[in-house]
C-alpha cells in the first residue's frame, strides 16, 4: 500500500516538474519561442490580435493571470530576479511606486512612446510604459431621475445636498481600486485639508460604502434593482450598458458626471521584468502593445482606453463616451507617500 | 510488538506528512521567513507592534466572536436536519441532500446578490412585509450587518454538520436509545443521556471545521459584512495586497495559525476522551418512514427551515437567470419581467472574439477534472492518515502530528499563494506556473475534511473485529480491505463529496494560478461579474445556475456510487 502511494507521489512530482519545465527547454531554430506575459485577471484580448503578433515574430504568447492587480504585482515582486514571465502588464498609477521602489523592471525607451502624450508618462526612466487609461467617475441612473423629476447632481459638492440624501453608493478605498480612485478625486477637488470635511457631510447625507465595485454596481445601484441611483463606477460604463444590453437599446440608460474635475484617471502600465531571458521578444511585445493594432482592441476587451491618440475608437464610444476635460490632479509621488495615511484617515472618518 | 505498532503508524503517516511538508509547510515557512525578513526594524518589532496596540486585539475579538455565533447557529440548524436525514426516509430526500451541498460551492459575490434579491431594501421579503404591514420603509436592514454575515455562514456551512453528523448518526445502533426508553427514560432523556454523548465526536468534528471555516472567513465578511467588519483573514489580505506590509501580514498569519493549532489540540484532547467503539448498523436498519403525525410535523418544520435557508436563495438566483428585466424597445420605463434563454445562449457566443473565451462546456470539464483529481489525491492521503490515527490511539506520534494536519485550513490563501512563488522557484520543483498546483491546493483544503469524515467512522470499529481477523490469519492489508474499508465505505463517500465540492467551489487559490484559457466555473463567473452591462450580469447568473446543477448532479452521482452496504455488515 505504502509503496504504491510513494511511487504515485514520485511519479506525480516528476511529471509535474517536467511539465513546468517544458517552456524553458531550448528550442530548435524553427520552433517558435515562448513569450510569457504576467497580468491581472481582467486581462483580455482578441484572438486575432494576439495571433498577429505570434505570426509576425514566430513566437507563442503565454498569458499568466495572477489574481487581482495588487496580488499579481506582489507575485512579480516575490519572483524578482527569477521572474515568472518576461513582461508584466496591469500596474496602475496608484500601485506604480510600489513596483518602482521594488525595482522589478528594466528600462526600455520604446520608440512608440514618442507619439504618446506626456500626461500619460509618469516614469521618466521608462521602466513603466503607459498602455491604457480609464476614468473613475460618478454614474447615475437616468430613469430614476427622470421618473422622480429631479435634476441629476452636477458635481461632487451637489452630493451633500439634502435632495440627494441616501442616493450615493461608493466603494471602500482600502479594498477597491475605483474606491481609491474616487477618494483621490475628492482629495484632488477639495484638497488635503478639506476632503475629510466633505466626507463627513457625505456620511451625514447617508452615503453607503461597500467593499467591491461588483457589489456597488450590480447590487446596490438602482439600475440593477438596488436603491441607490448614484454610484462610483467608470466613465466607460454608460457605453457598455449599450454594447452589453439585454435587448438592443439606442442610448445609454446611465450617465456620467464629469464636471469640475470630479473624475480620477487611472493609467495602466507595462514593463519588462528584470532577469528576463527574452529581452528582444519583450521589447517587441511592448512595441506591439503601443501599436494601433493592440490599442484599438483594448476598449471592447478591457473597458479602458488607448493612450495612443492614433488608435481609432468604435463608433459606439465616439457617440456615448464622455471623456472629462480635466481630471483630479495628484502627482504619483504624493499618492505613493500619502496613500496609506489618506485611507487610514478616511476609514476613521467614514467607517468608525 | 509495541515498536512494530509504532513502525506501522510511522509508515502510514509518511505519505501524508511528506505531502504536507512539501506542499504546505515548506512554502508557508518560506513566505513567513521572507515577510519577517523585510521588517526594517528587526524580526521582533512587528510582533511587539501588534501586541502593544489594540488593533490586533480588536480584530481577534471580532473574528472569534462572529465565528462562535456562526458555529452555534449552524449547529442549531444542522443538528435537527442531521437527525432527520439519519433516521427517516421520505420522498425527495436525496434531492434535498444534494441541494443542501450546493451552497458550499457558490461564489460569495453571487450569493450576496441572491440574498440581496431576497432580503435587500427592494428584496421580495421587504416588499411583501411593507405591503402587508403598510410600511413606508423596508423593515429589514440586511446589507453590511452582522446578521448578513451570520446568515451567510449558516448558509455555507450547514452542509458540513448535515454530512458529518448525519452520516455518523445514520449508522448508530438505535437499540441503545431504545433500551434507555424501555428502562423508563423519555424521548428527550434518551437523546440527552444516550444519543448525544455517543454522537459527540462527530458533533465536535463538525463544529471544529465549521468554526475554523468561519474563523478564517474572507469573502462573506468582505462582501456581505461590508467595510466595517474585518476578520484576521481579511486583514491579512489587506496588509499584503493593499499596504504591502508583509511583516505585519506575517504576524497576523502567525496569530491565525496559532489559534487554529490551539483549537485542534483542544479538540483532539476532547475527542479521544469521548470516542468509544460502537457497533455500527447499516443505514437501512435505522431509517424508517414518517409514520405518526408528530413525526410528519417535525419533518415538515425541519425541511421548511432547510429549504428556506439553503434552497430559496439559490432558487431566486436560478429564476433570475431565466428572467429578462429590461423593457422591450418602445415600451417606456415599465419593467415586464419575461422568460428568456438569452443569457444561456450568450454564454456560448464569443461576441468579443476574446482569446480567453471558453464555452461553458470547457469550464464544466475543467472544473470536473480538477474535482476528480482532488477526490483521488485527498483520499489517497487521507486514508493512511486516518488509519494511523485510529490504529494506535495513544501513540505519541499521533498526539504530536494530529493537530498539525488541520493547519492548512488556518493558512490564508494569499499568504500560501505567495509562499508557492518563493518556495518552488527552481527545478526540480519549479511549479510556480504549473496547472498541477490547482488540484494540489484544493487537496490541501480538502484533506482536513477527508480526515474528519474518516476518523470518527474508523474509530468506532470495534478493535476485536480486527483482532479476530488477524487471529484467523489475515494480514494487515487484508484486514483493511475486508474489515475497515467496507465498514467505512459510507464515510469514504462523505469524504469524497467534501473533496468534490471543495474543489468545485474553490476560488481564492485557483485565481492565483489558473490558466485563463482553461478556467474553472467559478473563475469564469468572476471574470464576467467584473464587467458592466446587463447581458454580462445575466451570464453570471446563468453560469452560477450551471454550477449549481453540476454540483447537485455530482452529489447525486456520488450517492449512486454507494456500494451495497447492507450485505457488508
Amino acid at each position: 500500500m505504502k509503496i504504491k502511494f510513494l511511487s504515485f507521489l514520485v511519479v506525480f512530482l516528476i511529471t509535474s516538474a517536467c511539465g513546468a519545465n517544458l517552456p524553458s527547454i531550448t528550442p530548435t531554430p524553427s520552433a517558435p519561442r515562448t513569450l510569457t506575459v504576467m497580468t491581472h485577471d481582467s486581462f483580455a484580448a482578441s484572438e486575432s490580435v494576439i495571433q498577429a503578433f505570434e505570426n509576425q515574430n514566430n513566437v507563442k504568447v503565454q498569458i499568466l493571470t495572477s489574481g487581482d492587480a495588487g496580488t499579481a504585482l506582489n507575485k512579480a515582486i516575490l519572483s524578482k530576479g527569477n521572474p515568472l514571465a518576461d513582461v508584466f502588464y496591469g500596474l496602475d498609477n496608484t500601485f506604480l511606486s510600489r513596483a518602482l521602489d521594488e525595482d522589478i523592471f528594466e528600462p526600455y525607451n520604446a520608440p512608440g512612446l514618442a507619439s504618446i502624450p506626456d500626461r500619460f508618462k509618469l516614469d521618466p526612466q521608462n521602466r513603466a510604459i503607459p498602455i491604457d487609461y480609464g476614468d473613475v467617475c460618478l454614474n447615475y441612473d437616468k430613469t430614476y431621475f427622470s421618473t422622480h423629476n429631479l435634476p441629476p447632481p452636477q458635481n461632487l459638492s451637489d452630493l451633500t445636498k439634502p435632495e440627494y440624501r441616501s442616493m450615493l453608493v461608493v466603494e471602500n478605498p482600502a479594498t477597491s481600486s475605483p474606491g481609491l480612485a474616487f477618494l483621490l478625486a475628492t482629495i484632488g477637488r477639495f484638497g488635503e485639508d478639506n476632503y475629510l470635511d466633505y466626507w463627513k457631510k457625505l456620511v451625514e447625507n447617508d452615503v453607503l460604502v461597500v467593499n467591491d465595485w461588483e457589489q456597488a454596481y450590480n447590487t446596490e445601484f438602482s439600475h440593477f434593482g438596488g436603491t441607490r441611483p448614484i454610484v462610483v463606477s467608470y466613465g466607460s460604463s454608460p457605453p457598455f450598458e449599450v454594447i452589453f444590453a439585454e435587448k438592443p437599446i439606442t442610448e445609454p440608460t446611465t450617465a456620467v458626471i464629469t464636471n469640475d474635475s470630479s473624475c480620477f484617471r487611472q493609467i495602466e502600465f507595462a514593463g519588462i521584468l528584470k532577469g528576463t531571458k527574452n529581452r528582444d521578444l519583450a521589447e517587441k511585445w511592448l512595441d506591439f502593445m503601443l501599436s494601433t493594432t493592440f490599442q484599438e482592441d483594448i476598449p471592447l476587451q478591457m473597458f479602458v482606453f488607448p493612450v495612443n491618440p492614433a488608435a481609432k475608437l468604435d463608433e459606439r464610444f465616439t457617440k456615448f463616451l464622455v471623456i472629462p476635460d480635466e481630471t483630479a490632479n495628484i502627482p504619483p509621488q504624493e499618492i505613493a507617500s500619502k496613500r496609506d495615511a489618506w485611507i487610514k484617515a478616511w476609514t476613521e472618518t467614514v467607517l468608525r | 510488538m509495541k515498536s512494530s505498532a509504532n513502525l506501522r503508524t510511522l509508515a502510514l503517516w509518511s505519505v501524508p506528512v511528506l505531502f504536507l511538508g512539501i506542499f504546505f509547510f515548506y512554502p508557508l515557512s518560506s513566505i513567513l521567513r521572507y515577510s519577517l525578513g523585510r521588517s526594517q526594524t528587526g524580526i521582533l518589532q512587528p510582533f511587539l507592534e501588534a501586541v502593544t496596540s489594540t488593533y490586533l486585539l480588536k480584530i481577534l475579538w471580532f473574528t472569534v466572536w462572529q465565528a462562535t455565533l456562526s458555529t452555534i447557529f449552524t449547529l442549531l440548524i444542522g443538528l435537527p436536519g442531521a437527525f432527520l436525514f439519519a433516521r427517516y426516509q421520505f420522498p425527495g430526500k436525496a434531492l434535498l441532500q444534494a441541494l443542501s451541498s450546493v451552497p458550499f460551492v457558490m461564489p460569495t459575490l453571487v450569493v450576496a446578490a441572491s440574498f440581496v434579491a431576497l432580503l435587500g431594501p427592494r428584496g421580495w421579503i421587504n416588499l411583501i412585509l411593507m405591503d402587508l404591514l403598510n410600511l413606508t420603509a423596508p423593515p429589514i436592514a440586511f446589507t453590511n450587518t452582522i446578521g448578513a454575515i451570520l446568515l451567510a455562514h449558516v448558509f455555507y456551512n450547514t452542509t458540513i454538520v448535515l454530512r458529518l453528523v448525519g452520516d455518523f448518526w445514520s449508522r448508530m445502533d438505535p437499540r441503545l436509545s431504545q433500551a434507555a426508553q424501555t428502562l423508563g427514560a423519555n424521548r428527550w432523556q434518551a437523546l440527552w443521556f444516550v444519543t448525544l454523548p455517543l454522537l459527540m465526536p462527530a458533533i465536535l468534528s463538525a463544529a471544529l471545521l465549521v468554526f475554523i471555516f468561519d474563523f478564517t472567513s474572507f469573502g462573506v465578511i468582505l462582501v456581505l459584512g461590508g467595510p466595517r467588519f474585518a476578520t484576521l483573514e481579511v486583514e491579512i489580505y489587506y496588509q499584503t495586497v493593499s499596504l504591502f506590509n508583509l511583516p505585519m501580514a506575517a504576524v497576523l498569519s502567525f496569530v491565525q495559525l496559532g489559534c487554529t493549532l490551539v483549537l485542534t489540540i483542544i479538540y483532539s484532547r476532547l475527542v479521544t476522551r469521548l470516542s468509544r467503539p460502537l457497533s455500527l448498523r447499516p443505514r437501512s436498519y435505522n431509517q424508517q418512514k414518517l409514520r405518526t403525525w408528530r413525526e410528519r410535523v417535525y419533518a415538515l418544520i425541519i425541511v421548511a427551515c432547510l429549504v428556506g435557508l439553503l434552497v430559496t436563495p439559490l432558487l431566486a438566483l436560478a429564476v433570475r437567470s431565466f428572467t429578462r428585466l429590461e423593457p422591450d424597445r418602445g415600451s417606456l420605463q415599465t419593467n415586464h419581467p419575461g422568460f428568456t434563454l438569452d443569457f444561456y445562449k450568450e454564454l456560448s457566443i464569443n461576441r468579443r472574439e476574446s482569446i480567453f473565451f471558453a464555452p461553458p462546456s470547457t469550464a464544466i470539464a475543467v472544473s470536473l477534472g480538477y474535482a476528480l483529481a482532488t477526490v483521488i489525491l485527498s483520499l489517497l492521503l487521507g486514508l493512511p492518515a486516518a488509519l494511523a490515527q485510529t490504529h494506535s490511539n495513544n501513540s505519541p506520534i499521533n498526539r504530536l502530528l494530529e493537530p498539525f494536519l488541520m493547519l492548512p485550513l488556518g493558512a490564508s490563501a494569499v499568504t500560501l499563494g505567495l509562499g508557492f512563488i518563493l518556495a518552488f522557484n527552481a527545478p526540480p520543483l519549479d511549479l510556480r506556473t504549473s496547472p498541477l498546483l490547482i488540484p494540489l491546493a484544493h487537496t490541501l483544503v480538502a484533506f482536513p475534511f477527508v480526515l474528519r469524515s474518516l476518523t470518527p467512522a474508523l474509530r468506532s470499529i470495534k478493535p476485536r473485529l480486527r483482532q479476530a481477523a488477524l487471529v484467523l490469519g489475515a494480514n494487515p492489508l487484508q484486514v483493511f480491505l475486508n474489515i475497515d474499508l467496507p465498514m467505512v465505505a459510507r464515510a469514504v463517500l462523505v469524504a469524497a463529496t467534501f473533496a468534490f465540492t471543495i474543489s468545485l467551489g474553490e476560488f481564492g487559490a485557483t485565481a492565483l494560478i489558473a490558466r485563463p484559457d482553461f478556467p474553472t466555473i467559478p473563475i469564469a463567473i468572476y471574470r464576467l461579474i467584473g464587467q458592466p452591462g446587463a447581458i454580462n450580469y445575466g451570464q453570471v447568473l446563468a453560469l452560477s445556475t450551471i454550477l449549481m446543477v453540476v454540483c447537485a448532479s455530482g452529489m447525486l452521482a456520488i450517492e449512486r456510487l454507494r456500494i451495497a452496504e447492507i450485505g457488508e455488515f
